[in-house]
């Protein structure tokens, strides 16, 4: 089992999310992240998803992709040959004398304060996912209240298909 | 002005569409006002089911998208297992469904259902339609998306608002353009040059011909193909008919339930020709067995197909008429080695038996053969699902007609309704359903359609008070345990067919089955045809 990324554009039309997750489903693909925003044409969204398999499940995946109708391309990233981030949410547990502790976590990890209550501090930390487990493992012992992660996106270094 | 349902007549009329199997209701009413209207036929089936099997059997019968309307909820929802099948069995059909008003959507409202949503995984594409000024281009792409590239079902669900609304004037667009869109049919050059070459270094090749060699009209051409070059052919389920049965280089339909002769073939071979098939599991048990023995080429119109149940050493994307003309092309006058022929011939000799007979039953194996016999050359054959199903793959002898079946949904009750769709296609040929009385049971309803048509399909049924199939299979796997599987000796199919005003008979011998057959071949309109046969006659 291996881990890959891959992005898909489709044409940004009603249901079209609904018939790319319904196919993970239901071929029993696995999925570990799925984002899905609008490119520089409006017409057009970009959907990076995050999955495992082996090389078997991989092809299968990107061929029945191809296969549905709003779908424009499908393409695997290769590793080393992309920049991938992910954005997170982190409210964690906060006692006024445990806060600068947290704050300075923060700072050391590059990650941005968003809000600061009585019994929380909420950060803001845009990373790839390893980076993003480094912060989580550090923050944990302070008492994780709460995470939201927008899921992975990744785009291709220097001239790509898609950015010519 | 022209309202939505004016609209989607016009669409159709302008698709050539002449004939379309459906059951009105509420929400597809709009419609139905402006089709009665119309020059186009409108067959009222007794279930929604049975329009998209009619659909199925016409598309297939005529080589053009079949057409089924239903209306919201209920109607939409009976319209999944035929849209299913046509799925599974890669048949090109448009289904028009009624919806509830678009500003009632997702409320819950009476006969609503997420039609689009539940047939998301069985369709090729589907249509939600949000403004009547869509329907004109949905309708071009329903259609086109339908019949080209691998074929399959298009699914169009229209509110009812949407039908009643009226824009100015209506244009049918002449040309598609759907970016995603786009199905490779050339077959890449290289490959073929490949392939070619594997072909003239192999000593014991294979074709195996499936549904794809039929939809995309290459018949004509694999067979040229095989007789130029001496390559044998068996074909899937789907593929009966590629050839004419008798012909020398023909070694049947393979697969669990297939001829001995054409597993050997498979299991002997070298290098196997894959043509427009997908090899699924009741064609290839094992899938892996057979690629780490042979190597294998494999065209299709659809890439996911290849690589997915067999390894693959030659990948040939492209639609099979091009495929298989560049072929012939690049093959030059080349010829396979006497000895496979020989050997094959040998074999298909020595496996051949016949059927013992039982007193008082028609043994239908023996019937079938006979019975092909009987029939005009171009005459279509329906097979249901069950033991019927293979009596009748192994033992017509198929010419130049066309053997109907659902070989990869595997619906029971397909074959009464897909025979009406197919006589509707082709009114001047012999239309043929065989089933059991199981699956006549399911769909039996149809006889309604049929009588208030005048269609005239004849309908034999395999009454063995059991469903034959899965019996068999509890003998072998379950200890005989007929756990739900002994059928009434109810009801009396005669007296149902009287009740229709179809003529009918019940045959007890095979002597008895040819008489009437003789007769069922001489009526004018439907006949049904009982042959009881012995509960314990096995499928192969």
């Amino acid at each position: 089992m291996q881990q890959y990324t891959l992005y898909i554009l489709v044409e940004n039309q009603a249901g079209v999310l609904s018939k790319i997750s319904g196919l993970f489903s239901r071929r029993g693909y696995n999925i570990d992240s799925l984002a899905v925003g609008v490119t520089n044409d409006p017409k057009v969204s970009r959907i990076t998803v995050v999955a495992n398999g082996d090389e078997y499940v991989v092809e299968q995946i990107e061929k029945q992709l191809n296969k549905l109708i709003p779908v424009i391309k499908v393409k695997r990233l290769v590793e080393g040959e992309f920049v991938s981030r992910e954005l997170c949410l982190i409210k964690v547990h906060s006692s006024a004398a445990k806060r600068f502790e947290i704050i300075k976590i923060a700072e050391l990890m590059q990650a941005k304060v968003v809000d600061v209550a009585n019994t929380t501090v909420t950060l803001e930390y845009c990373e790839t996912v390893e980076k993003i487990s480094t912060l989580l493992e550090l923050l944990k012992p302070y008492g994780i209240r709460e995470i939201v992660r927008t899921g992975t996106i990744a785009i291709e270094k220097g001239v790509s298909e898609s950015s010519k | 002005m022209i309202n939505g349902a004016d609209i989607m007549v016009k669409c159709l009329e302008a698709e050539g569409v002449s004939v379309v199997f459906g059951y009105p209701g509420a929400a597809i009413c709009p419609f139905y006002d402006s089709l009665y209207d119309s020059s186009i036929r409108h067959i009222l089936v007794r279930q929604e089911q049975n329009a998209a099997h009619a659909a199925n059997g016409y598309a297939r019968a005529s080589g053009k998208p079949g057409v089924c309307v239903a209306t919201s909820g209920p109607g939409a929802t009976n319209l999944i297992t035929g849209i299913a099948t046509a799925y599974t069995d890669s048949i090109p059909m448009v289904a028009i469904t009624g919806q509830v008003r678009s500003d009632l959507l997702g409320r819950d409202v009476f006969q609503e259902a997420d039609i689009t949503g539940a047939c998301e995984p069985f369709v090729k594409h589907s249509y939600l339609v949000s403004k009547t000024e869509d329907l004109p281009r949905v309708f071009k792409e329903a259609f086109h998306i339908a019949s080209t590239g691998r074929p399959g079902p298009v699914l169009i669900d229209i509110p009812i608002d949407i039908q009643q609304n009226e824009i100015k004037e209506f244009v049918y667009p002449q040309t598609v353009d759907i970016i995603g869109y786009k199905p490779n049919t050339k077959g890449h050059q290289v490959q073929i040059k490949r392939a070619i070459e594997l072909i003239k270094s192999s000593t014991r090749p294979v074709i195996v011909a499936g549904g794809g060699v039929l939809s995309s009209g290459s018949k004509l051409k694999l067979v040229e193909f095989a007789k130029k070059t001496g390559i044998p052919v068996v074909s899937t389920m789907m593929g009966i008919g590629v050839m004419p049965s008798d012909h020398e280089l023909y070694l049947g339909m393979l697969g669990t339930h297939g001829k001995a002769t054409a597993n050997r073939a498979l299991h002997e071979a070298d290098l196997v020709i894959v043509c427009g098939a997908r090899l699924g599991d009741r064609a290839v048990a094992a899938p892996d067995q057979m690629s780490s023995k042979s190597t294998i080429i494999h065209i299709d119109i659809d890439p996911a197909e290849i690589g997915k149940n067999v390894k693959t050493t030659i990948p040939i994307v492209g639609d099979m008429k091009n495929v298989v003309n560049k072929l012939l092309e690049e093959i030059g006058e080349y010829h396979i080695s006497n000895a496979w022929g020989e050997t094959l011939k040998r074999w298909k000799q020595e496996l051949y038996r016949v059927p013992p007979t039982f007193d008082g039953f028609v043994e239908p194996r023996a019937f079938i053969s006979k019975l092909s016999s009987m029939l005009p050359s171009k005459a279509i054959l329906v097979a249901d699902v069950g033991q019927n199903q293979i009596w009748c793959a192994n033992n017509f002898k198929i010419k130049e007609g066309r053997f109907l079946t659902t070989g990869g949904m595997g619906t029971m009750g397909y074959s009464v309704p897909a025979a009406v769709g197919a006589k509707i296609a082709r009114p001047t040929r012999e239309v043929m359903a065989v089933c059991g009385d199981g699956s006549f049971q399911m769909n039996m309803n149809e006889l309604g359609t049929i009588v208030q048509n005048n269609i005239s399909v004849k309908i034999i049924i395999m009454r063995n008070t059991r469903l034959g199939m899965v019996r068999e299979l509890q003998d072998k796997l379950y200890d005989h345990r007929h756990s739900a599987t002994i059928l009434d000796t109810k009801p009396d199919f005669l007296k149902i067919a009287e009740a229709y005003d179809i003529p009918c008979a019940m045959a007890s011998s095979n002597e008895e089955a040819e008489k009437y057959a003789e007769q069922m071949l001489k009526t004018d309109g439907p006949f049904i045809l009982v042959c009881n046969v012995y509960p314990d006659t096995p499928s192969i």
